[in-house]
């Protein structure tokens, strides 16, 4: 119950941030939620699962383009746009997963990377359709749902938040189920669970597809609502940015990815505001991040919300 | 050095922590009457387009003095928030809603890259701010865009592409084979020039296409076909110079075809570096000639002092730092066309960004003077594109020499967009 | 040109990408085999190699040769001791767990990168190569420093095998390799060795920095690439096993040449790093491990 209220009140929190903060903050929130969405599924896979990927900006980009490419060929409007994205993203990874998945460990990251890496390139070599390196703005027409234009805020604003409650929401139902469990389990001990009848590989490809749905929706999301869709979504950068979301958070953790995605904009925005007074500090926010990321390692390595869990917060999911 | 490294920033993150929502909810307001007029630049600080960035920021501060110097815009004095895009477009986009809605700033100019361009145009559209890239892309032109994206400072890529072809058709050769990068980028060389060559009776004999993320380039200059007379060479990016000397190098002694290339593909380096020696008596395309002319306009000492350029176009500091020479004058010129936009406009506020785009629609004729060092332009307002003249240069003793200039109607096409038929 | 040359030239583009891949790879795989520890920042360290043999050839203006054999000493002296440093103050106190080593280096990598941005610059500079020689085939001119890339690397490579299996330091980090606990209770300083070899591994990658900047350029985002072939040429090639990691070099490096003979090339490295992938799903050992 304890669990449920605190994931409804930071719901509802956000709700009220997103109504009375003024417009750039307000925005910035809209993209942390939906970046905070592509956190989750990899959360899913590598914090609950232990799945470490460092292939999921091709989901991702298949969820961007899917919306994209839809919209720019097809003219279709945001909502069918946004459930071709969430499929592309979960197609996209049970097909890596059937691969991937006979490996593990450092082999599976490797794998993932190249698979994303080729993704990245196909991209590209279909340039006439995808718009290459330079990508292509979703036409207006298509940025609205049930009449609303996604292109403006309020309806921006909403989206972004129901997107990221239904996510949030679904991902905490299923971790607290029978079959999160199942995922933690491969985490913990793949054998253990071997012998009591889980089927390890079943298991792992559920988490994987799911992680792929969370993606596909998250990038979808994010071109149907900034009007945007391009090949740099699919770099190594975008695979990194969400385990990077997901260990500063805590990996694991439910609310962990968005703690994450906020805590790294922050750390941008405050960058950026620094460096105006001290200009020493120009450009400087990846050394400050790779920094944060070191300490954050040596004295929390479970991520914030983990570190709470350990020192006393034991009900948080 | 790593722990001493670590303590500050162990305060960056608590302040993060603490403070990041708070300080991104300092809210933006607008600038009064009197105040000054607040540009803000997307700039290429980090990432790729780091290289050019650096020159494109130093030119806009000497465009800046000079225009606070002769009294700002309409009495106004300006300033120049300049911000990071890393040369990423999700990040450029970030930019734009933080300059126009936290900063406050005016409108927004700068971008290079053509895909921060095309990531940043979609929220520079919805927050109806002004969106002035100097990216020669011809992203612009094309349609692609939107009514609040404009590109009064440099030729764009297709224009400049298309003038070079008659010259090349007629000193060089007719049989061209091309090398460009296999990107948005190298396809609009490889479709306006090979267009452009058969205009002129010529032909385009092979097309190679180097990956993006190549290193190392010597065997794909293998495919280049024996019958070649042109080679005409152009690619981006870190890379350029191992490109060109391992050109060199395939070549080396033996018979070689002519070689044409656009500078990108050697700017911000030094045409007298060891391993060029082979590009001695080869042509490149220059927008703005990187070592003065002879007869250079009577602009052109005075706009090399402004930024700090001497006469070989390298840094007046440092010898070795050579600049983005044919690229960065569009922040120059971008700068003063906001001053003459803004004061054909009347504008006082952010409520006349519109009247200011539509000022900049009603510009035409750009003759050549101190606001455009690189020479006299016409502003197309349906495309929102500006064209000017370009140079050809040889390769003379290690140093690049002008041989040629073309004409406006070399580098003309038709239309592909009006946008003032687009609602703002 | 024909296809004899054209055959003969992706081959010897190849064996050059191969012998610093080879180079480069093996300090990955040694980090790696010894101590379980993927060091995502050991591109930085190759990146770090390359720059400093800038400055140590802009100290040393107009003796290219001299100053190409100071870099070859400094440069990976350096970066060893960055790399010991980083052990000692990181990798150490997180008792190099898979997991954290991999956000450390992360971690490390962004801070290398951003302080060579700041220190160094955007710009991608030249080192002149130690000699001027070309060879100039009836066909194509080469040139005379790659061939010398090949015979250094192979040397360098040679030299490691023998210090790895043929010297005491070797086989006590073999014998931490094998196990680490019975290596301690038999009296080996396990941290002395680890600090060694993480140290000796960015060395390695340092040296193939050197032998690439007067080939391509010193410039701080330069270390991505090397990063990602490293990593596949170290698995392909079977973790930790320094043999596998000169075949699978060689086999990377040729046959990204001469993939591209036959392929548009952006389809070629699609085909070719889909090809790799499928190597490591259906042989998930390397060609050459024991087990994964």
């Amino acid at each position: 119950m304890k669990v449920w209220a605190l994931h409804l009140a930071l719901i509802i929190a956000l709700a009220v941030a997103l109504a009375v903060l003024p417009p750039y903050p307000a925005t910035t929130l809209a993209r942390i939620l939906v970046l905070a969405v592509f956190a989750m599924g990899y959360n899913l896979a590598f914090g609950y699962t232990g799945l470490l990927s460092l292939g999921h900006a091709l989901f991702l980009a298949a969820g961007v383009f899917a919306a994209g490419l839809s919209a720019q060929f097809w003219g279709l409007s945001a909502g069918p746009a946004l459930l071709l994205g969430v499929a592309a993203g979960g197609l996209v990874a049970a097909a890596v997963g059937l691969l991937a998945l006979r490996t593990a460990g450092v082999s599976f990251m490797i794998v993932t990377l190249m698979f994303a890496q080729a993704g990245y390139l196909t991209v590209l070599y279909f340039g006439t359709i995808t718009g290459g390196d330079e990508g292509f703005n979703l036409p207006a027409a298509s940025r609205t749902v049930f009449g609303f234009d996604l292109s403006t805020d309020t309806p921006r604003f909403v989206a972004a938040l129901v997107l990221f409650a239904v996510g949030l929401l679904a991902s905490l139902a299923l971790v607290r189920s029978s079959f999160g469990r199942s995922m933690v389990a491969m985490r913990e001990n793949e054998e253990r669970s071997r012998m009591l009848g889980i089927n390890p590989f079943a298991v792992k490809l559920a988490a994987l597809v799911l992680s792929g749905l969370y993606a596909g929706a998250a990038g979808a999301a994010y071109a149907l609502l900034f009007g945007y869709a391009g090949a740099n979504f699919a770099t190594i950068q975008y695979s990194i940015l969400p385990m990077l979301y997901v260990l500063l958070g805590g990996a694991g953790t439910t609310i962990g990815p968005f703690l994450g995605a906020l805590l790294m904009f922050g750390l941008i925005e405050v960058t950026s505001r620094m460096a105006r007074l001290w200009p020493v500090l120009e450009g400087m926010d990846y050394f400050l991040i790779g920094a944060a990321l070191v300490v954050l390692v040596l004295f929390a390595p479970r991520g914030i919300l983990g570190t709470l869990r350990e020192r006393g917060l034991k009900w948080l999911p | 050095m790593t722990k001493g490294l670590l303590h500050p920033t162990r305060r960056g993150l608590l302040m993060a922590g603490g403070a990041g929502l708070l300080s991104a909810a300092l809210p933006g307001y607008v600038a009064a009457q009197g105040a000054p007029i607040k540009i803000g630049f997307q700039l290429h600080r980090t990432g790729i387009g780091a290289a050019y960035g650096r020159w494109y920021e130093r030119t806009a501060q000497a465009a800046l003095k000079a225009i606070n110097d002769a009294g700002g815009i309409a009495g106004r004095p300006v300033e120049i928030l300049f911000e990071d895009d890393a040369t990423d477009p999700k990040r450029g986009s970030e930019v734009v809603d933080k300059l126009t809605q936290s900063d406050g700033c005016d409108l927004v100019m700068g971008t290079l890259f053509s895909h921060v361009v095309m990531g940043s145009a979609p929220r520079a559209g919805e927050l109806k701010v002004p969106y002035l890239v100097c990216s020669e892309g011809y992203h612009v032109a094309s349609g692609m865009l939107n009514r609040w994206t404009l590109q009064p400072g440099i030729t764009d890529v297709r224009s400049q592409i298309a003038s070079m072809a008659p010259w090349v058709s007629a000193n060089l050769g007719k049989k061209v084979t091309m090398i460009f990068p296999d990107f948005a980028f190298g396809y609009d060389h490889r479709d306006f020039f090979t267009a452009a060559m058969a205009a002129q009776g010529g032909e385009v004999i092979a097309q190679i296409a180097i990956p993006p993320t190549e290193t190392s380039f010597t065997k794909y200059f293998a495919q280049i076909p024996a019958e070649t007379e042109v080679l005409y060479h152009v690619m981006v990016g870190p890379a350029v110079l191992t490109f060109v000397k391992e050109l060199g190098e395939f070549y080396g002694s033996g018979a070689k075809p002519q070689m044409f290339g656009f500078i990108d593909s050697l700017e911000a380096v030094d045409t007298a570096t060891p391993g060029l020696e082979f590009l001695e008596g080869t042509h490149f395309w220059e927008a703005h000639n990187r070592v003065k002319p002879a007869d250079a306009g009577e602009h052109e000492a005075a706009y090399r002092a402004a930024v700090g350029v001497d006469d070989n176009g390298a840094s007046v500091s440092d010898a070795a730092d050579i600049a983005t020479y044919s690229h960065m004058f569009s922040t120059w010129e971008t700068l003063f066309a906001i001053k003459a936009g803004m004061e054909a406009s009347g504008y006082a506020g952010i409520a006349d960004r519109q009247k200011f785009v539509e000022a900049m629609e009603a510009m035409t004729d750009l003759p050549y003077g101190i606001e455009r060092p690189q020479g006299a332009k016409v502003f197309n307002g349906k495309t929102h594109q500006v064209f000017g003249t370009q140079n050809i240069s040889q390769v003379q003793g290690g140093k690049l020499v002008r041989v040629h200039q073309t004409s406006m109607a070399d580098g003309a096409y038709e239309d592909a967009v009006d946008y003032t038929t687009m609602s703002f | 040109m024909a296809f004899g040359p054209f055959f003969l030239l992706a081959l010897m583009e190849g064996l050059v990408t191969a012998a610093v891949l080879a180079l480069a790879a093996s300090g990955l795989s040694l980090v790696f085999g010894v101590m379980r520890v993927v060091n995502v920042a050991h591109g930085a360290f190759f990146m770090l190699g390359a720059v400093l043999a800038w400055a140590v050839a802009s100290a040393m203006p107009g003796q290219p040769a001299i100053a190409f054999l100071g870099a070859l000493v400094i440069a990976p002296l350096l970066v060893a001791a960055l790399a010991a440093l980083a052990d000692g103050l990181i990798l150490k106190r997180l008792n190099y767990d898979p997991e954290a080593t991999i956000v450390a280096t992360i971690g490390l990598l962004y801070m290398i990168q951003q302080a060579v941005l700041a220190l160094y610059g955007p710009n991608a500079n030249p080192v002149t190569a130690p000699f001027e020689l070309r060879l100039q085939l009836p066909w194509f001119g080469y040139s005379g420093y790659k061939l010398f890339v090949i015979v250094a690397a192979a040397l360098v490579l040679l030299a490691l095998w023998v210090f790895m299996t043929r010297t005491k330091v070797g086989l006590i980090m073999r014998a931490t390799q094998v196990d680490r606990t019975t290596a301690r209770s038999f009296g080996i300083n396990v941290d002395r060795v680890y600090m060694g070899t993480f140290a000796l591994g960015a060395a390695l990658a340092a040296l193939a920095g050197v032998l690439i900047v007067p080939i391509q350029q010193a410039h701080y985002l330069m270390g991505g690439d090397p990063l990602l072939l490293s990593f596949i040429v170290v698995i392909i090639g079977g973790l930790g096993s320094l043999r596998g990691t000169v075949v699978a070099a060689l086999i990377i490096g040729l046959s990204d040449g001469v993939i591209s003979m036959f392929f548009s090339p952006t389809l070629a490295k699609i085909i070719a790093t889909l090809l790799v992938a499928l190597v490591l799903v259906f042989r998930p050992q390397g060609l050459f491990g024991a087990k994964a």
